[in-house]
């Protein structure tokens, strides 16, 4: 898969494609330019606007480059001494297909199994649904705090928010998701939230938003844990309701799981009374078993370690240990609509290693933000404009299927084998298609058709090489053309264009198969 | 329709409206209809508990920096008591071996019995300086111990409050690999599991690893056999 296929422009910003608000980045911010969406799945900006404003930020770009390539080292070292990962990531692939084929099933064997061991399972349609629901639990235990466990899905559907309108004050526990918090940021990266961030930064966003952080504070990372660690030890210790999401479900044993570092799970799945978990309804895996698959993948491809520090794995409720309420929200919020393509579903694999954004060109360079979703990087590319739906050019999801090179390193590091290129190229397709219906054509469209008549016709086509006699005089020593006039400016003002070949294909072919005595014209 | 019905009837349409719609060199890597392949190692070349899985086990777990300490049974009071020597309460499982204890205890720190039935508050597990429990597994190529809440390890809580935790692990309970481990504690699923690789950790500012956050900043392993 190498074929770039370009990015359409866009013509229409902000129409009915959605709630296509302007993401509000204030220039006045504290702590640099931080984005302000509504809607965390639909930011507002296209990928092209917001990649173009994130280039210019070179203190990020240092921030993300030093920490993908310690990542990329640490996940290639730790995964090249398991002898068996190719066929860990067949089986690891082969289990979420089954999963996505029987998921009427497993879910109703998952809710039976959560129920018989005491647990509640609720069901919601969208993010505002699940909300609510939330908000009901929490209400209902009498509290108007809780703490969080670091979760994808309550970042997509903005829990936080909705319980703050509540009148409910969520405390993320997740060093990282703090850090965002704190600064009221969005993250940009699945696993290290606060990735853009250095040590220096997060110092100051410590000292001026966490009242208890000591004066003297220094940017070492130990210091600032400590920091951390203090700052949040009370409210674990008298936290009534913690909301976490999960990893795993296990369909046959009602058994969840959440995959952690630093012990905040921990605290908050043991010690409140009330437990409530919200969880993507594609999350499970059929058997207890299936687990040796991905506890052996995730760890490795997500920080690389051989196991993150720790696991916890609960079934329902355990009588005298842990949260004597359990509650279990399933989410669907888009994940259907993801479903009902049989290509775009593969998305729907996803265990949120966020291999594929550390191995990423593009997003080492523009970084998460530019994606205008809480799930960035290459996943976020194909995962959110399925989860969301897209209308053609207008909508600003539609843009995220372009935000790569099809360089297919994604694909390669993918510990469940999503073939992200090539379902980039499946929903660039989708694009194109939702544009068909179009009376004015657009750029790329009139450019398509007219090579489409240059190249069906051999007289037409040995016309068109004579002018690539003219770029090659434009790119001149340099080997590549930087600038073109209108309408190929398109092309150029992005990228440039390699010099053409000296010698044109059909001219080469001729000579080498001249007849002695034939003349090599034909 | 309720909120469960209209997800489980959209699920159904998805995959109903989807069948067979796709690309087929999409599909065919990813049939549904063929088994999962599990060409994947299910045990080590090793036995449980043999010299190799001992010896992969110990610089594994050293690997996070947790302390690894080799015993013989007969050695483990006294490991104990060195560890925790000075201490003033250590909480213990209402289960434990208390031969494990009774050096400790003979020193003058009080031991803090915790159970299901009789549960220690927070507030003094947060005041205890450590826990000793025993563990249910360990798995030598992660360097990983599993505590699955028996009365011998105890409730969560308490694995995870104090702020130093030591973890006695005989050398049968050790295996090598990762399945190994899922197939014995497959037996068990409903029980509550703490996969624990060394001590808490962080690597959230600039990936850099910082051990020791909320959970105990300091793990002692004993390999007893």
């Amino acid at each position: 898969m190498s074929t770039y296929l370009g990015l359409p422009t866009l013509r229409r910003k902000g129409d009915a494609g959605g709630r296509a608000t302007p993401s509000g980045t204030r220039p006045d911010e504290p702590f640099g330019p931080v984005p302000h969406p509504d809607d965390p799945l639909r930011w507002g900006e296209t990928f092209p606007q917001a990649a173009r404003a994130a280039l210019g930020n070179d203190q990020m770009r240092a921030n993300l480059g030093h920490a993908t390539s310690t990542i990329r080292a640490k996940r290639a070292s730790v995964v090249g001494e398991v002898p068996d990962w190719e066929a860990l990531r067949d089986a690891g692939a082969a289990i979420k297909t089954h999963v996505m084929a029987g998921l009427p099933d497993l879910l109703e064997e998952l809710e039976r199994n959560v129920t018989a061991r005491g647990g509640v399972v609720h069901w919601a349609r969208d993010a505002a649904e699940a909300n609510r629901i939330v908000a009901e639990l929490v209400r209902a235990a009498g509290v108007d705090e809780v703490v969080k466990v670091k979760s994808m899905a309550t970042q997509e559907i903005g829990l936080n928010e909705a319980l703050a309108e509540a009148g409910i004050a969520a405390t993320e526990t997740d060093l990282a998701e703090l850090i965002v918090q704190l600064a009221d940021d969005m993250p940009s990266h699945i696993l290290v939230p606060a990735i853009h961030r250095n040590r220096e930064e997060i110092r100051r966003i410590f000292l001026e938003r966490m009242a208890d952080a000591p004066a003297d504070l220094t940017d070492a990372p130990r210091e600032l844990a400590m920091a951390a660690r203090a700052h949040l030890r009370r409210k674990f210790l008298t936290a009534k309701v913690a909301i976490s999401g999960a990893n795993f479900a296990v369909a046959d044993t009602g058994t969840l799981s959440v995959v952690e570092s630093e012990g905040n799970g921990r605290m908050c799945l043991t010690l409140p009374e009330t437990l409530i978990t919200v969880m993507g309804i594609e999350k499970l895996v059929p058997t207890f078993t299936d687990l040796e698959v991905f506890l052996q993948t995730l760890p490795r491809s997500s920080t690389g370690e051989r196991m993150n520090p720790y696991t916890s794995l609960w079934t329902g409720v355990t009588p005298g240990d842990g949260p004597q309420k359990f509650h279990l929200v399933l989410l669907d919020n888009g994940r259907t609509r993801a479903l009902a393509d049989d290509v775009g579903r593969a998305a729907l694999h996803c265990i949120r290693c966020s291999a594929c954004l550390n191995v990423c060109p593009v997003y080492e360079r523009v970084g998460g933000h530019a994606y205008g979703s809480v799930y960035p990087g290459p996943i976020g590319a194909v995962l959110t404009p399925q989860l969301t739906g897209s209308s053609g050019h207008g909508d600003p999801n539609s843009s995220l299927p372009f935000a790569s090179t099809l360089c297919g390193a994604c694909y390669d590091v993918c510990p469940v084998k999503i073939d992200i290129p090539s379902l980039l190229v499946h929903l660039r397709a989708r694009v194109a298609d939702e544009d068909r219906g179009r009376r004015v054509p657009t750029g790329w469209g009139a450019a398509m058709k007219a090579a489409s008549a240059v190249m069906s016709d051999g007289g037409r086509f040995a016309l068109a090489e004579k002018g690539t006699v003219v770029a090659r005089i434009l790119a001149g020593r340099k080997g590549y053309v930087r600038h073109l006039p209108f309408p190929a400016s398109a092309w150029t003002a992005s990228r440039d264009l390699p010099a053409p070949a000296k010698q044109t294909f059909r001219d080469w072919w001729a000579k080498e198969h001249e007849q002695p005595g034939e003349r090599s014209d034909r | 329709m309720s909120a469960r019905d209209e997800v489980l009837t959209r699920v159904r349409a998805a995959l109903q409206e989807s069948d067979g719609a796709a690309a087929p060199e999409l599909r065919g890597a990813m049939s549904a209809q063929a088994p999962v392949p599990r060409d994947y190692r299910a045990a080590g070349e090793d036995p449980p508990g043999s010299a190799a899985v001992i010896d992969l086990l110990d610089e594994r777990v050293a690997d996070y920096r947790a302390e690894v300490h080799r015993v013989a049974p007969h050695e483990i009071g006294t490991t104990v008591a060195r560890i925790l020597e000075g201490s003033s309460a250590v909480v213990v499982p209402s289960g434990l071996d208390a031969g494990w204890t009774s050096e400790l205890a003979a020193s003058g720190t009080a031991l803090l019995t915790d159970s299901r039935e009789a549960p220690l508050d927070v507030q003094t597990l947060d005041g205890a300086d450590g826990v000793v429990t025993a563990a249910r597994v360990a798995i030598a190529e992660t360097g990983t111990i599993v505590l699955d809440g028996e009365p011998d390890q105890g409730r969560r809580a308490i694995s995870l409050v104090p702020d130093l935790h030591v973890c006695v692990v005989r050398h049968d309970q050790a295996v090598q690999t990762v399945p190994e481990a899922v197939r014995l504690l497959a037996e068990h699923p409903e029980r509550p599991q703490t996969w624990i690789s060394g001590p808490s950790a962080t690597s959230d500012i600039e990936l850099v690893r910082v051990e020791g956050v909320h959970g105990p900043r300091t793990l002692h392993v004993l390999l007893v056999g």
